[in-house]
């Protein structure tokens, strides 16, 4: 079995998994690679009829070819979509020129986020996190458990092995279920190949510079890159100095990173 | 260079070398840019280390910046690469208090590199590592006996730890595949053999490592727990993993532990046609012809697995309280959940001392490992753990997390 199918069954089988455990699930989709990725894995899990809906946080600040995008495939794939805003906070006027980025990101992603499990009542998230975008990642169970304020206690974290996964236990608000945790960005950009994935046109290399994460536009920064395809971000990234590859690729990559990982509230 | 990469973990009593080898391991390699080495080799200067001499112990931390975050990271996956592989190593902790992730880590190893201080020899935690280990099947050991340098590359002092070290895993049912001894700060036999020690004939620690093989499928002995049931187009497909051996279309299975009789007729994957079988590891859906499955049940080739609501096991109690026997437990073997009880207790030890504390004992105390009788509400499908890893190890949880692991005797 090749490493590609490999890393594909585990992924299939921490989905089925979380499916047969929790029927109040649902499926984070940024509409970023990696979250596409997951998608198209839950495809797969379900032989092409996802179970359960597909929420998407709008902060009112993606980009627009963001949008498109995710209009476009929620319907090919026959997507149930929900689409989670924080309206509040946005007719508030609640948004990057207006306190910081991390208050910014608390109201119109992390209270979006609570927002919608609460009015769907949803026990179980699965999110497309990969181990290595940063150190403090490698930390994450696969399965790992919320309480009422999103807090993620990684000091004592629930044991986890032999892919026997936590069930649902007392004071817990939601279970974060994680089934690309153990796939490099090279992984997925080789999965995305080999599957030939829909990948946003953001990816990919325009005068120089293309995105290696995507998110809200006025918080996100290109990086000078020639890669216009699939192949050549392969190449790109295989081709890196390996300690930047040494299990934290994207870690550098800008603040805004640091400031995500302050609110692990949202991811 | 093979596609497949290689997990390993490290492990060994604290001070014995762990970081200092996985510097050497990325600096040998040629895994560190220019960049980082440099800013390595000044920090190591900061702390009086004289002319550029590299402290490697740092590298570690300067790859995962823990100092500024102030988290120590438990199961951190690094990565390096030799000419045959890429391995990602599992950094597992070695302290008491951290046993729930050195196991966590440890569980998804499938080579281990052991380290031991060549002056001082087995430790506690040294003990403790063999243990989990042994219990949790990993069979691919390398001892490394470290710091030679200060030793002055003695193969007297060498033998003798050996010996001792070699006595300790054979007890535990590992044999280590090398012992080699080295220095990981001067780098004798870790990518280069050493000149130092030319009485020692065998590989280097980077030729051990690429002797390593990755998991492989048995032709023998299939099994395929059902994980769910999917109603696709009007079918009743059943999905799983298969865990051990080779499923194929057309093959006579029975469904345990009820014992009745089907045949395979389809293996489903979605956008696959005619998948005629699939090896271990693999994730699909089946039909039948016959009952619809249901979750928990085991799809074999042959009746060969254990159908008990009794199991004698080796477990390994994960958390801070102690377990009394008696108290209700959920046993979970592949997709398999029972309520259970931990009726007798055959004897406790902490595994960092080999003494047995207590026989016929009540209770289970925090880090200690166990030889116990579960005794299940009905009936499941186990193998013993020699036999298939797969169906013979288990969790034991208590209100939703896991508390225990075992391997089935
Ligand atoms: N002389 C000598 N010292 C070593 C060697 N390997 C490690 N050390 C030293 O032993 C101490 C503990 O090493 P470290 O790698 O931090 O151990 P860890 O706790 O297992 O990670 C440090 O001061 C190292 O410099 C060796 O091969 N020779």
């Amino acid at each position: 079995m090749d490493q590609l199918t490999m890393l594909e069954n585990k992924s299939i089988f921490i989905i089925r998994e979380a499916y047969a455990k929790y029927k109040d699930i649902a499926l984070l989709w940024s509409v970023g690679k990696d979250s596409t990725t997951l998608l198209w894995l839950c495809q797969k899990a379900f032989f092409g009829k996802i179970p359960f809906p597909v929420i998407h946080i709008d902060t009112g600040y993606k980009f627009p070819q963001m949008y498109e995008f995710r209009d476009h495939y929620a319907k090919e794939y026959g997507l149930n979509l929900i689409v989670g805003r924080n309206k509040e906070a946005i007719d508030g006027g609640m948004g990057p020129g207006k306190g910081s980025k991390l208050d910014c990101c608390n109201e119109l992603k992390t209270n979006a986020l609570k927002q919608t499990i609460a009015k769907y009542g949803f026990k179980a998230l699965l999110l497309g996190i990969r181990r290595d975008e940063h150190g403090i990642r490698a930390k994450e169970r696969v399965f790992s458990p919320r309480d009422e304020n999103f807090r993620w206690n990684y000091e004592d974290q629930p044991a986890e092995l032999w892919d026997q996964y936590k069930s649902e236990s007392e004071g817990e608000d939601h279970v974060r279920v994680h089934p690309i945790l153990h796939m490099t960005e090279l992984d997925i950009w080789k999965y995305v190949k080999r599957e030939n994935l829909p990948i946003s046109e953001l990816y990919f290399s325009k005068e120089g510079k293309r995105f290696r994460s995507i998110g809200c536009e006025p918080c996100c920064g290109p990086v000078p890159s020639t890669a216009s395809n699939v192949d050549e971000i392969i190449d790109e990234i295989a081709n890196a100095t390996t300690s930047e590859r040494a299990g934290r690729a994207q870690d550098k990559e800008d603040a805004y990173t640091m400031q995500k990982l302050r609110s692990l509230g949202y991811m | 260079m093979e596609e497949r990469e290689l997990h390993l973990v490290i492990v060994g009593h604290v001070d014995h070398g762990k970081s200092t080898l996985i510097g050497r391991l990325f600096y040998d390699t040629g895994c560190l840019s220019p960049s980082k080495i440099e800013e390595i080799k000044e920090s190591s200067a900061a702390e009086g280390n004289e002319d550029g001499k590299i402290e490697f112990a740092h590298v570690m931390d300067c790859l995962k910046e823990e100092r500024d975050q102030g988290i120590t990271i438990d199961i951190a996956h690094t990565f390096f690469n030799t000419d045959r592989r890429r391995y990602v190593i599992i950094d597992a902790p070695g302290h008491r208090e951290f046993l729930k992730n050195m196991i966590s880590g440890t569980s998804q190893a499938e080579a281990a590199l052991m380290l031991v201080d060549a002056e001082r020899g087995v430790e506690e935690q040294t003990l403790r590592h063999c243990h989990v280990l042994g219990l949790l099947g990993i069979r691919q050991v390398a001892v490394l006996l470290n710091k030679m340098d200060l030793t002055g590359y003695s193969e007297e002092t060498f033998k003798t730890v050996k010996a001792k070290i070699v006595e300790v895993l054979s007890g535990l049912g590992i044999t280590p595949s090398f012992v080699i001894p080295l220095s990981a700060m001067e780098g004798d036999n870790v990518a280069t053999r050493s000149e130092n020690m030319k009485w020692y004939d065998g590989p280097t620690v980077l030729e051990a490592l690429d002797s390593f093989e990755s998991a492989k499928v048995l032709e023998r002995g299939m099994r395929f727990p059902v994980q769910d049931v999917y109603d696709i187009d009007g079918q009743s497909v059943a999905v799983g993993r298969v865990e051990a051996g080779i499923l194929r279309v057309g093959e006579e299975v029975f469904i345990l532990p009820d014992n009745t009789k089907a045949h395979i007729k389809e293996i489903k994957k979605y956008l696959e046609e005619d998948i005629k079988e699939a090896p271990a590891g693999d994730a699909i859906g089946i039909t039948l012809d016959g009952q619809p499955l249901t979750r928990g049940q085991i799809v074999v080739d042959r009746v060969d697995s254990k159908i008990t609501d009794t199991v004698k096991a080796n477990i390994f109690w994960m958390v801070d309280k102690d377990y009394t026997r008696g108290v209700p437990l959920t046993f979970k073997c592949a997709t398999q959940d029972v309520k259970c009880t931990i009726d007798k207790i055959f004897q406790r030890f902490d595994p960092a001392s080999i003494e047995v504390v207590e026989r016929d004992a009540s209770v289970i105390k925090p880090s200690e490992v166990a030889e116990v009788e579960i005794k299940l509400d009905k009936k499941v499908v186990v193998d013993s753990f020699d036999k298939i890893q797969e169906t013979g190890r288990f969790v034991l949880e208590h209100d939703g997390f896991t508390v225990a692991g075992g391997i089935i005797l």
